[in-house]
Parts: structure tokens; C-alpha cells; sequence
């Protein structure tokens, strides 16, 4: 059993939804990264969502492009994120960290090195945005026989046959794009929700996690109530610009919006909010 | 090579081999089948092409001569050389045979608002032109670098009643204003479409504009043959992202005795790094959509490009052009800013044509070219735009305030 699957399944036995904080690697500095992690499995965060820069980051907001341009100062590359996932492995065997990016610096390393070394560092998922399963056969071959789930996206737009198709690439959870629009647009519309998550699970049993939009407690609440997991990205890394530089700062606010969204998700679900989204 | 079959590519996913593809988030998938869907049924359909031939007549002007320049190629004692004038078009370049052609599509699919990003302008202006003649909401993205060196043309886009967007992220030049439209089309897909300039991005753009854009070819070559009775040797074009370089080239592809060259932006030289040109000095990678050759780091990170044409200051190129350099069919040069400078004012000067920066660089490349042709041989080259747009460019650099 994957440490993705054994998390996802210890958290169905507690009826609690995984809280997924994403971070983008190397911002507001490389040193900062590895610390940050470990201050969000303390709040609270049941997987990490690590953030690969990139010089061109397409589907994100005004928000990850300008963390991704904190971390570039730095040269922040795809090796130094693996360094950074092994040297959190050392003090932290449970917790699950995936890497969100995009394709080219996987491609630049070549996908055989970049699997090997994923696998020693201990990386568990890959979620490469501008990647659908049509193009990814090659580079999903190589995951699975290393252990590392990859991740797929689906969005409002895609079509039954499609998720039909992602489900089928997919393994780990699948994460649902809840709005049409790059990461920290507007805030999402969680009573569509409900039906969607609930068409998709008639195509795959693996979990269902929701990103884009999350901006609150209150939201993150909402959709622990209907999805296995909740992805806040922009909501938490807009507190590294808040800070300017101050790492120590920025990871204190990032624990206690975890540690806010954590409550409110676990008491939406012991109290049966669910029904009332 | 003769085995090829040119028409059979790209493949059902839109691969030119490795190359191309489609590579955007989830959220476009649905977009791209709608739009690949409905391209492949009207490329077919007497109608629309009834309809688009019809404006590429009268509104466009087409067909467009292919000018013999006689003074040039007896200057050079070369090649004869043949101009094929692009910049005669409606909106002074080749990007308005697509953009006419993209929007019909639009219209067809029942689209009321208009995205694309610009270089040098030129196909800013001439999306902008269409979507006025058409009554659609139209928004323009380009870097801000670029709005700076490119102010006529900003202007005329407004004119034209197009909201025009400067971008500040990155680099602030044409890749930067692709990942902005790119933004834009993701939030607002259920009722835009976006008309990519060039022979880029996810399938089926890069053979759909290619399709659109390969009008030149057919007539250069049909007017060659008319005007000679044979096919050119050589047909030069610059490569930016490449459009109208492909659209010269694919209807030649299966004639094995013609050479093409494209010619890249060397900037100030390839050697010093600052340049534009991928397929001279890049390696293949995934960017906009599409994998192709592209200028990047170590780490796969997009690095910036420099060209003193703002319509060629790209880091990627069109995927096709990338398996054409692979198979050998066709060679791919640079030319420098200064070189191209060169070629802008000799071509001016000699023929009477102001050519566009970014065409300034095929010119540079028919200087060196043609003397080393025997004069009963040919070269067609694309001029691709005309150069009002870069007078002030031309200026600034040498010193003269207008």
C-alpha cells in the first residue's frame, strides 16, 4: 500500500477529510522550505503539495507565478525540490508529499533520472499540470514501477468519456479543479460541488480531492464536508508575500490558517454539516 | 524521405514525431476537441471555404504578387531572387490569412469574444481587425516590453476597438503575453476563442494556422511556375514562431529539389547567448502546449530571449518546424540584429520595399545566399511584413529622433 492510499485510508476510519497545504519550494528562500513543511504536518496538513517552480507557470494566478519568481531567485531547480523531500523524509516517514509543477523541468532532467532519484528521496505522488494521461504513457510507466502515484486533474469542462479516461491513468486520489481559471481566482461555488464530486465517483473508486478556490475556513469546511480532501495553495502562500522575506513569520501564518482549516473540516464532519452544503 | 507522406501529419494527436502534441491543464482538453472537431469539418466543407476565399479576395487582397526583384539579383549576381509580398495584405503581414480564417471559425462555433497575444503587433492588429469586422469583444495581450517598441501598433489596435492588456510577469515579451491569454482562455472558455498568431501551441493550432497560412505557398508556386516555367531552388523565410515560414514551405514539401531555410533571430549572436533561436542553439522541451525546441536552463527553465524584432523574441518555435530540422527537409540559420539591420536597409534602398524587422532577417540570409547560386537558378523569399511599424526602432537605434 502506497503512503498516499494508507493515509486516505486511515482518515476514512476517523471520518476526517486530508487537508492538503500546497507550498511552492524555495519560497520566500530555499532554506525555509523543509522547516515550513514540517510547521504544516504539525497543524494539521495530512499530505504536502510541494510546488516546483517554473519560469512560465501557466495555470496559476498572479500569486504561485510570483512565488514561483521568490524561488527563481534563488535558482531553485527540480533537484534541489527532491533534496528538499529527502531531507523532510528524514524526520518524516508518514506524511505524503506530492509534487505540483509542470512537465518541462521533469523533461529537461530526463524522466528515467528524475524517477530514480524521486524514489530515493522518497517522493510519493506527481502532478504535472500541463500533462494529460493522452500524453503522459511514458512517464507513468516509470512512476508506477517506482512506487510514485501520478496525479491527474479534472475540471468542470471535461467530459464523461474524459474522466472516464483520467480515472483509468490516475492513481493515488484525483484532484478536482472546482473552477474554470488559473489557481486563486474566485472563490468556488461549493453547492455544484456536491453533484459533481458525486457523478465522478460513479467512474472511480480512488479519493477525491478539491482544489483551486479554497480561500477560508468556512470553504474548506464545506468541501471537507463532501470531498476526501481539501487543497489550499494560494490562500497560503499569499501570507509569504504578506511577509516580505520573513520566513519565520510566514510559517507561523501558514500553521495557523492549517490549523484553522483543520478544526473547521473536522467539526463539519463530526457534526454532519454535509448536509446543509 | 520521399516515403513521407506530408499530408498524414500531424498524427491524430496532432504529432509531428516527437514533437507536438497537446499539453495544457484539463480545464482546455474539452476546448481543444470542440475546436479540433469543428476545424476538421469546415476545412471540408465548400461553404466556409467558399466564404473564406472570398475574404482573403476582397478584404485581404489576396492573391499577393510574387515579385521578381530584378535590381537586387542583378546587384547580387546570384540567384534570381522572387518576393513574395505578404506585406501588400490588408493589415501589412502574412498573420491576417489566419486570423480570418480562425475567426469564421469562432463565428461558427458561436463565440462572442475574441483573445490573442501579440509580438510585434501584427497579429494583435490583424485579430483586432477581424473581430471589428465581425462585431466581437476582442482582447490583445502583449508584454510590456513589447507595447514599448511597438507603439503604432498598439495604437492601431485600439483604434480598431480592442482592449490591448500589458503584461508585467516575467519577461514581459511574447512569451509572457502567450501565458496571459493562455489565463484568460481557461477562465472565460465557455464563450471565447483564441486565435494563436503562429504555428504553435496545443493541436490542433499548429496545423490549423499551417493550413490557414499555406495559402502562400500554394500561389508562390503556381506563380513561379507560370512566371518561369520551373519550381524555385530555394525559398527563404524567417522563424519566429514560424508561421510564415511553414505556410510558405508545406505546399513544396514533396518537391524534393526545393531547399528551404528558415532563418532564426541571432540577436546579438548566438555565442553570446542573447538571441532568439532555438532550433540553431536550443533542445526539445514542453512549453505553451506543444514540445519543440526551446531556449532553456539546466533546470528546464525558460530563459530569456533577445531579438531586436519583437515578432521573432520567442524562446520556442512551431513543432513542425522541429521534426523538418530532425528529418533534414529543411535548414535552419541565424542572422544577427545588426545583420538584419543591413538586410532592412539594403532591400529599402535597392527595391523600394520597407520590409518588417522580423522579415529583415530572410533578407539578410538572401544577401549571403543568392551570390553563391548560379542566375539561372531561383530563390522565393516570404516578406512576410511590411516595416512601417519599426520605423522608430530603426531610428532609436541609429540615433535619430522622429
Amino acid at each position: 500500500m502506497s503512503r498516499i492510499e494508507q493515509r486516505f485510508a486511515e482518515l476514512r476510519e476517523q471520518n476526517r477529510a486530508a487537508l492538503i497545504p500546497y507550498v511552492t519550494a524555495g519560497d520566500p528562500e530555499p532554506a525555509a522550505t523543509v522547516p515550513l513543511m514540517h510547521a504544516l504536518v504539525a497543524a494539521g496538513a495530512d499530505l504536502i503539495e510541494l510546488g516546483v517552480p517554473f519560469s512560465d507557470p501557466m495555470a496559476d494566478g498572479p500569486v504561485i507565478q510570483k512565488a514561483c519568481e521568490r524561488a527563481l531567485r534563488f535558482g531553485t531547480g527540480l533537484r534541489d525540490v527532491l533534496a528538499m523531500v529527502a531531507e523532510f523524509r528524514k524526520t518524516d516517514s508518514q506524511t505524503p508529499v506530492v509534487l505540483m509543477g509542470y512537465l518541462n523541468p521533469v523533461e529537461r532532467m530526463g524522466y528515467e533520472a528524475f524517477v530514480s532519484s524521486a524514489r530515493v528521496a522518497g517522493l510519493d505522488g506527481l502532478l504535472t499540470v500541463d500533462l494529460p494521461p493522452e500524453e503522459s504513457e511514458d512517464v507513468v510507466g516509470l512512476l508506477e514501477s517506482a512506487g510514485i502515484d501520478p496525479i491527474f486533474l479534472v475540471a468542470p469542462t471535461t467530459s464523461e468519456a474524459r474522466v472516464e479516461h483520467v480515472a483509468r491513468a490516475a492513481r493515488g486520489f484525483v484532484y478536482y479543479v472546482s473552477l474554470k481559471g488559473v489557481t486563486g481566482s474566485q472563490s468556488l461555488d461549493t453547492s455544484a460541488l456536491a453533484a459533481r464530486l458525486e457523478g465522478l465517483r460513479q467512474h472511480t473508486g480512488l479519493p477525491l480531492g478539491v482544489g483551486f478556490g479554497i480561500r477560508d475556513a468556512r470553504t474548506a469546511a464545506q468541501v471537507a464536508a463532501v470531498a476526501d480532501a481539501v487543497v489550499v495553495g494560494s490562500a497560503i502562500v499569499r501570507l509569504a508575500e504578506d511577509h516580505d522575506g520573513d520566513a519565520d513569520g510566514f510559517a507561523r501564518a501558514a500553521a495557523a490558517v492549517v490549523r484553522e482549516m483543520r478544526d473547521a473540516m473536522d467539526s463539519a464532519r463530526s457534526t454532519g454539516v454535509a448536509a446543509s452544503v | 524521405m520521399s516515403k513521407i507522406d506530408w499530408a498524414a501529419f500531424p498524427d491524430v494527436r496532432g504529432h509531428f514525431g516527437p514533437y507536438g502534441g497537446r499539453f495544457v491543464s484539463e480545464t482546455l482538453m474539452g476546448a481543444l476537441d470542440e475546436l479540433q472537431a469543428v476545424y476538421e469539418q469546415y476545412l471540408g466543407d465548400p461553404d466556409f471555404m467558399a466564404e473564406l476565399d472570398h475574404d482573403l479576395q476582397q478584404f485581404v487582397g489576396r492573391p499577393s504578387p510574387l515579385y521578381h526583384a530584378e535590381r537586387l539579383s542583378r546587384e547580387l549576381g546570384g540567384a534570381q531572387i522572387y518576393l513574395k509580398r505578404e506585406d501588400l495584405n490588408h493589415t501589412g503581414a502574412h498573420k491576417v490569412n489566419n486570423t480570418i480564417g480562425q475567426a469564421l471559425l469562432a463565428k461558427r462555433l458561436g463565440k462572442t469574444r475574441i483573445i490573442a497575444e501579440t509580438g510585434a503587433g501584427q497579429h494583435g492588429v490583424a485579430t483586432a481587425t477581424v473581430a471589428a469586422r465581425l462585431g466581437l469583444e476582442c482582447v490583445i495581450y502583449m508584454g510590456e516590453e513589447d507595447t514599448r517598441r511597438q507603439t503604432p501598433n498598439v495604437y492601431r489596435m485600439r483604434l480598431l476597438g480592442a482592449e490591448v492588456v500589458a503584461v508585467k510577469s516575467g519577461t514581459r515579451t511574447l512569451k509572457d503575453a502567450l501565458n496571459e491569454a493562455m489565463r484568460d482562455w481557461v477562465t472565460n472558455v465557455d464563450d471565447t476563442f483564441y486565435i494563436i498568431g503562429t504555428v504553435a501551441g496545443p493541436h490542433p493550432y499548429p496545423a490549423m494556422v499551417r493550413d490557414f497560412q499555406a495559402v502562400i505557398g500554394r500561389e508562390a508556386r503556381e506563380q513561379h511556375l507560370k512566371m518561369t516555367g520551373r519550381l524555385p531552388d530555394a525559398l527563404v523565410a524567417c522563424v519566429g514562431g514560424g508561421s510564415n515560414a511553414i505556410g510558405l514551405f508545406h505546399p513544396f514539401l514533396a518537391d524534393e529539389s526545393v531547399q528551404m531555410i528558415g532563418v532564426e533571430a541571432g540577436g546579438e549572436g548566438v555565442a553570446t547567448g542573447r538571441h532568439s533561436a532555438p532550433l540553431c542553439a536550443g533542445q526539445p522541451g514542453v512549453l505553451h502546449g506543444n514540445r519543440t525546441y526551446l531556449m532553456e536552463d539546466e533546470n528546464g527553465q525558460i530563459i530569456g530571449t533577445h531579438s531586436v524584432s519583437a515578432g521573432l523574441d520567442y524562446p520556442g518555435v512551431g513543432p513542425e518546424h522541429a521534426w523538418l530540422k530532425d528529418l533534414g527537409r529543411a535548414r535552419y540559420v541565424s542572422v544577427t540584429d545588426d545583420e538584419a539591420l543591413a538586410g532592412f536597409h539594403r532591400l529599402t534602398r535597392t527595391e523600394g520595399i520597407i520590409p518588417a524587422l522580423e522579415t529583415s532577417h530572410a533578407v539578410a540570409h538572401v544577401l549571403e545566399l543568392a551570390p553563391q547560386m548560379r542566375p539561372d537558378q531561383s530563390i522565393v523569399m516570404n516578406l512576410s511584413g511590411r516595416g512601417d511599424k519599426d520605423l522608430n526602432t530603426v531610428a532609436e537605434r541609429e540615433g535619430i529622433t522622429l
